[in-house]
């Protein structure tokens, strides 16, 4: 059954092969059934794999296929090779069982807007090159998928092209992971000088044995790696790309900008954590920018109007989570996260994608409102996502992943207070932007009429999600309560464990404590902030000094204004000036000599027989001039 | 058998060359311009008979044979091709005939 696992990428690659081929010829249900379709083969294949593979123990929780030479040169030889543990497992199982719920409900949501099957093609290619990237077994093999996803990315944030707006954040996303793409490439470059090998396994138990901890190669590779994790994942400093790419289709928002691709930055320092455990400062620099970055993300996602932007804050923010996860060494825990926010974030973004589609393409949250009654199936979804998101004690995943991380963050060897600290405080204020959304959307008057109301193919994918955001976090429980280390057994094949201080286990109960009554505040505050004296908000907001930081939080920290400053319109003032670039004035030059010497010699061709004949005597007499005269 | 210094032949040959390449330049009938040619043509035999004879050899006598007939195939093809160019333009004119301009 392992045998297998090359059929997982090749299934959506040959369906977006096909409907790029065939797809215009082909009606919406069968662009549907052959987009969703290989989505869903390719997750029944996974989940029979990740069954053989938990099962038998012979594997020993590692399995290589090698399926052909891609290139040798020099000694140079990546393959085209497939790498499965439990972590490539996990992610594998997320994209294609999330990704297929997500292919369905696109397959309704969709329905009505041209390029149909142009939007299926890209979703497969997309879903078949993130398989590629957390399944690849060599550097550059990942390096193929990561490029990949951020070409499908950008596809699918510009699908509506007609609009230039579209286009423009399309290019931004591009341009803005580009930067963190280039450090990441030059750190492979550096890798692969220092160790002659792409090969993951091979640099891996290498850098173990060559390189000492904190030895200045290790530093410098792994900041260059975690440069490119920043871009790719949307933290600071290369964060401002996510909220604009909310301008393409809800469930690209839903696939690529929350459950998988932006997470591809934490896929990659899980799968190198032998570099981040060599590289210390760096290491602690991923728990600092997760720190910074949760905390910038949840002030700005408090003060959207946008649906989808206070979303792309709040995944901005829970990325900021999982790196402060890796950032301490609780490997687990970042992944644990990565799952239970797949679930969640997915389904709160289909969620938010009905109620958008159900107003018209109204986005404005405080144009909803009321929809408790007229969606009541989104709105239950949508709040256990909410709750998920909030971490509501007990019943939700999302308590016990981001626990677990708060729980680390303090008592891990490499934790400090000040980190349990941020992270307190975003959930905090988690609880407080997501309730406000909540409140906003589904209470108070009904404010636009729904046009359009879910159908099977919308309203099944969010029930599963939503009972995967509520269950899915029974896999692992804490010591206190039940004690249940499945997930993290699994995980602890691959990852290290979290080396942890000693602690007596009241205090992680005192812990758990004090983040679910955060939560609990957070909600209640948003009620009686949004629901119950909604008028209290706008006296708040009359105040000057609250005003400008609504604005200035409105507008993602101002970064956006800081970039454009820095670099955008230097470069382009730069480009103005230079329009006709100088370099090239030696080459212009030599063209324009060219031409003023033709335009003199064109002068001696006056087509007078005997001007060519005198010209020839002159020349006769000179020639013989010269000769008689030089020798 | 008289013989003429080398030095006085070429200097002939060399007129007539200069005559030919004057007549060449100044004349803007092609007709005359080909009888120009055919001058230099016989300056150049001139030459090439006069060494023949410096060097007791025939070859120079040879060349000039081989010239003459060069000479007339080209006149030949010449003439035909004066004769196209006065029916089509009704000039022989060289000023006149202007058009092949680079």
């Amino acid at each position: 059954m392992l045998d297998w696992l090359w059929i997982v990428p090749v299934v959506p690659l040959v369906s977006f092969l096909m409907l790029v081929l065939f797809g215009s010829r082909l009606s919406k249900r069968g662009v549907a059934s052959i987009g969703v379709g290989s989505i869903g083969i390719s997750a029944f294949i996974t989940i029979f794999i990740a069954y053989t593979f938990i099962t038998s123990s012979t594997t020993g929780y590692q399995f290589s296929q090698v399926l052909w030479m891609w290139i040798s040169v020099a000694g140079f030889t990546p393959q085209i090779a497939f790498y499965l543990d439990p972590l490539s497992l996990i992610f594998m199982l997320v994209i294609t069982i999330v990704g297929f719920l997500i292919h369905l409900y696109a397959a309704e949501y969709m329905a009505d807007e041209d390029g149909y099957s142009r939007f299926f093609a890209y979703m497969n290619l997309f879903i078949g090159a993130m398989l590629i990237l957390v399944m690849g077994d060599n550097l550059l093999l990942l390096y193929l998928g990561w490029e990949g996803v951020g070409l499908c990315s950008y596809l699918l944030i510009g699908f509506w092209y007609k609009d230039p707006q579209n286009g423009y954040a399309a290019r931004k996303a591009f341009v803005v992971t580009r930067v963190g793409d280039t450090a990441m490439a030059v750190g492979l470059f550096i890798l692969y000088s220092a160790l002659g090998t792409m090969h993951i396994q091979t640099i891996l138990s290498q850098a173990v044995a060559q390189w000492a901890v904190g030895s200045t190669l290790a530093i410098i590779i792994a900041a260059l790696l975690l440069g490119g994790a920043v871009g790719k994942s949307a933290q600071l400093p290369l964060q401002t790309w996510l909220p604009d790419a909310m301008a393409g289709p809800t469930p690209v928002s839903a696939l690529i900008h929350a459950a998988t691709m932006v997470t591809a930055g934490v896929y990659l320092i899980a799968r190198m954590n032998v570099l981040f455990t060599l590289a210390p400062v760096v290491q602690l620099m991923v728990a600092i920018v997760g720190a910074v970055t949760l905390l910038l993300a949840g002030f700005s996602a408090l003060v959207q109007t946008d649906i989808k932007r206070v979303l792309a804050y709040s995944t901005i923010s829970q990325i900021g989570y999982m790196f402060m996860a890796l950032g301490v060494g609780a490997w687990a825990a970042g992944i644990f996260h990565f799952m239970t926010h797949a679930f969640f974030k997915a389904l709160l973004f289909m969620g938010a994608g009905t109620i958008i589609i159900a107003l018209h393409h109204e986005q404005n949250m405080f144009k909803m409102g009321g929809l408790k009654k007229l969606l009541p199936v989104t709105y239950w979804t949508f709040l256990a996502g909410a709750a998920s998101l909030v971490a509501l004690p007990l019943v939700t995943a999302g308590f016990y992943s981001k626990d677990m991380i708060l729980w680390y963050s303090w008592v891990s060897e490499k934790g400090a207070w000040w980190l349990w600290a941020a992270g307190l405080l975003g959930a905090f204020m988690t609880a407080v932007y997501t309730f406000r959304m909540v409140f906003i959307t589904f209470y108070g008057d009904a404010k636009t009429a729904v046009h359009h109301s879910p159908g099977k193919r919308m309203e099944i994918p969010l029930i599963i999600l939503a009972v995967l955001s509520l269950i899915g976090g029974f896999l692992d429980l804490p010591h206190n309560l039940g004690h249940i280390t499945v997930f993290s057994d699994f995980i602890q094949q691959v990852l290290p464990a979290v080396r942890i201080h000693e602690v007596e286990s009241s205090v992680e109960t005192f812990f758990q404590v004090i983040s679910s009554l955060v939560a609990i505040g957070g909600i209640f505050i948003a009620y009686l902030l949004y629901l119950k004296n909604p008028g209290y908000i706008q006296k708040l907001s009359q105040v000057p000094i609250i005003a400008l930081l609504k604005k200035y939080w409105f507008s993602g920290w101002g970064f956006d204004w800081l970039y454009n400053h820095l670099f955008v319109f230097p470069f382009l003032w730069l480009a103005r000036i230079n329009k006709r670039d100088f370099i090239d004035s030696g080459y212009t030059g030599i063209a324009w000599i060219n031409r003023k010497a033709n335009e003199w010699l064109v002068q001696t061709q006056t087509g007078n027989v005997r001007w060519y004949a005198m010209g020839i005597a002159f020349g006769a007499v000179a020639t013989l001039l010269l000769i008689v005269v030089l020798l | 058998m008289i013989s003429i210094a080398v030095a006085h032949g070429l200097i002939l040959a060399a007129i007539l060359f200069v005559l030919g390449l004057i007549g060449l330049l100044v004349r803007r009938n092609i007709v005359f311009i080909l009888m120009s040619i055919e001058i230099m043509f016989n300056a150049a035999g001139v030459a090439f008979v006069l060494g023949g004879s410096r060097w007791m050899q025939a070859d120079g006598q040879v060349m000039f044979i081989f010239i003459l007939a060069v000479a007339a195939a080209e006149l030949s093809i010449g003439l035909a091709l004066i004769l196209q160019i006065y029916q089509r333009t009704k000039t022989l004119d060289t000023n006149a005939l202007s058009k092949m301009r680079g």
